[in-house]
């Protein structure tokens, strides 16, 4: 795979305060790579960076290994969906996502056939007529989207583009968004500090924290194999135990199972703790069980899926077990 | 029925205070189309009066000087204004509070205080009072009304929106042409109206700083108005009211309409 953008040694600072230290990153051409981190990590001031929009306060930014560290973001060939759209209100659909071929000078019977394309592509022909104000949320969302499709950008920056939708439509949007980007093999970095958005769309996720990089890798691997805590925590709920190696272990509450402390019939490995449920939580397709352990005030969760052969009650006496390959291991 | 009764008496009320308000107003304009010469006795309906306005040529020649003093101080109050605005929204710096706090200054102070302080600062700089004194003057009290128009509608816009237009491949100037000038125009061109609607209603500070070639129509009515009140006087007054209303109507249009409606639902 080829480098789209490389970042070397890029950093943030605003007066005495680091924002970024010095950090490298490599995005592949033609991946959805999110940034994901809690609000004020830093990921989008790396994307505005990247788009030109911010100024690193030392290192260089490499587009299609050209260098564009210097370059003004008019110069630069990617564009950016902004959080809140930012579509100008006083033109219409049609205009707005003219607008980039117009600053560009492209000709007019091209510029003509790429917005009919990208009305096309985000289903907006009917409201190319429209202004902003007159549109719904996510309608305003397409237009974001097409506006930077519509310019053939090696990178399209997106600054947590469904933040501001509901739940249905954010989720509708997501493996639309995620679709779009796998058909045009468009390279994508996207912002999120929704842990579900990231794992549902990208290809490779850069956890962030304060700043820095706390992990880089697919999706799959951030979830089952998170490389320290704080990636463990973000990313779903965790259990943590002390199994006295000098390690710490994490185990996510659906690799926990639960069988009674008496009469079992043993078929599974033998429980590592006992302990007392505490509470059972319905969550629709898994119950949420607390359960205090024995001889410690350690509370762990495990989910049971609804169809499991039985139920757990308050107050019931419990083993708690799991198989050995589901274990990851962390330096204390 | 207590309400309706209340209803009617809040009507009454504000019904009395608009005839406070404006029934001074009313009846100058009405005595300008009387055909008596004398204020207080009604005869007969014309519009003499204003005829013999327009063959006067004193009366146009004030009116000369006081639409070219207007035109040339809104023009240069607006440029300022503007990019003053824009200056005080675009950057932080300390103080803005107390930058911005001094904008309003000269709408607060006296203008009688202006007036002077303005003809004390043209005889000292030794700049002859006419009309040149009388446009420098003019400026120095629209320019804070212009800010003022611009900034706030300068402050409703989106702040990512010049982000977006430098993202889109457009330069500062192309981003200044196409999307930061046609969003605060209607707040620079309700600053102008007013800047405009000011300088032609100006006396005070005119008075002051207005040479012998340069009467404007205020400076021209307060002279008539020693040689007793004729109608002219009234159709005149009733020309600049309308004139002032219809120019404060069309700046309070545009600037009413801020493009910044909520979505509609999905």
């Amino acid at each position: 795979m080829e480098a789209m953008i490389r970042l070397e040694g890029i950093s943030k600072r605003f007066g005495d305060q680091v924002i970024i230290p010095p950090t490298d990153l490599t995005v592949n051409e033609g991946e959805f790579l999110t940034l994901l981190g809690p609000s004020g990590c830093g990921k989008t001031t790396l994307l505005r960076m990247i788009a030109g929009l911010e100024t690193p306060s030392s290192g260089k930014i490499f587009l299609a290994d050209k260098e564009v560290t210097d370059l003004p973001p008019y110069q630069r060939d990617v564009n950016m969906v902004f959080q809140h759209y930012a579509l100008f209100p006083h033109m219409t659909v049609e205009e707005n996502i003219r607008f980039g071929l117009k600053m560009k000078k492209v000709d007019l019977q091209e510029q003509d056939k790429r917005v009919e394309q990208v009305l096309a592509m985000t289903r907006l022909q009917e409201l190319r007529h429209r202004y902003p104000k007159q549109m719904s949320g996510g309608q305003q969302q397409r237009v974001a989207i097409a506006r930077a499709l519509v310019n053939n950008p090696k990178v399209v920056l997106l600054d947590e583009p469904l933040g501001a939708l509901d739940y249905q439509l954010r989720k509708n949007l997501q493996l639309e968004l995620a679709d779009l980007q796998y058909d045009l093999g468009i390279t994508f970095v996207y912002v999120t500090h929704d842990r579900e958005e990231a794992l549902t769309m990208s290809d490779r996720i850069i956890v962030m924290n304060k700043g820095l990089i706390e992990q880089d890798g697919r999706p799959g691997e951030i979830y089952h194999r998170p490389g320290n805590e704080f990636v463990a925590k973000f990313i779903g709920e965790t259990n943590f135990f002390d199994l006295g190696d000098g390690l710490t272990t994490l185990l996510r509450p659906e690799k926990l199972n639960l069988c009674p402390e008496e009469g079992d019939d043993g078929a599974h490995p033998a429980p590592h703790f006992f302990g007392t449920i505490t509470d059972v939580v319905f969550y629709g397709t898994i119950d949420k069980v607390f359960v205090d352990l024995d001889g410690s005030k350690q509370e762990v969760v495990a989910y049971q899926y609804f169809d499991d052969a039985r139920k757990w009650r308050m107050d019931e006496r419990v083993g708690i077990w799991w198989y050995p390959q589901d274990e990851v291991k962390l330096s204390k | 029925m207590p309400k309706t009764w209340r209803n009617h008496a809040l009507l009454a009320y504000a019904l009395a205070i608009l005839a406070f308000l404006y029934l001074p107003l009313m009846i100058l304009a009405l005595y300008s189309f009387n055909e008596s010469r004398i204020n207080a006795v009604w005869s007969g309906f014309t519009v003499n009066w204003y005829a013999s306005l327009f063959n006067n040529r004193r009366v146009l020649e004030a009116l000369t000087n006081s639409l070219a003093v207007a035109c040339i101080s809104t023009v240069i109050s607006t440029v300022l204004g503007t990019t003053g605005a824009m200056a005080l929204n675009r950057y932080k710096y300390r103080f803005k509070a107390a930058i911005n706090g001094l904008l309003y200054l000269p709408i607060l102070i006296p203008e009688i205080v202006m007036g002077l302080s303005l003809l004390v600062l043209f005889s000292q700089t030794a700049i002859p009072l006419g009309k040149v004194s009388l446009i420098l003057a003019h400026i120095t009290f629209c320019v804070s009304f212009v800010v003022i128009t611009v900034n706030s509608r300068l402050e409703g816009m989106e702040a990512e929106l010049e982000a977006a237009a430098a993202d889109l491949y457009a330069t500062p100037l192309q981003t200044f042409r196409y999307v930061t000038l046609p969003l605060a125009m209607p707040g620079i061109i309700a600053g102008a109206l007013i800047a405009f609607t000011l300088s032609i209603d100006d006396f005070v500070i005119s008075f002051f700083v207005a040479g012998p070639n340069s009467t404007t129509l205020p400076l021209y009515i307060y002279a008539m108005v020693k040689r007793g009140i004729s109608p002219e006087i009234n159709a005149l007054s009733t020309l600049m009211m309308l004139t002032t209303v219809l120019l404060i109507i069309l700046a309070h249009l545009l600037q009413g309409s801020p493009k910044k409606a909520s979505p509609a639902d999905e």
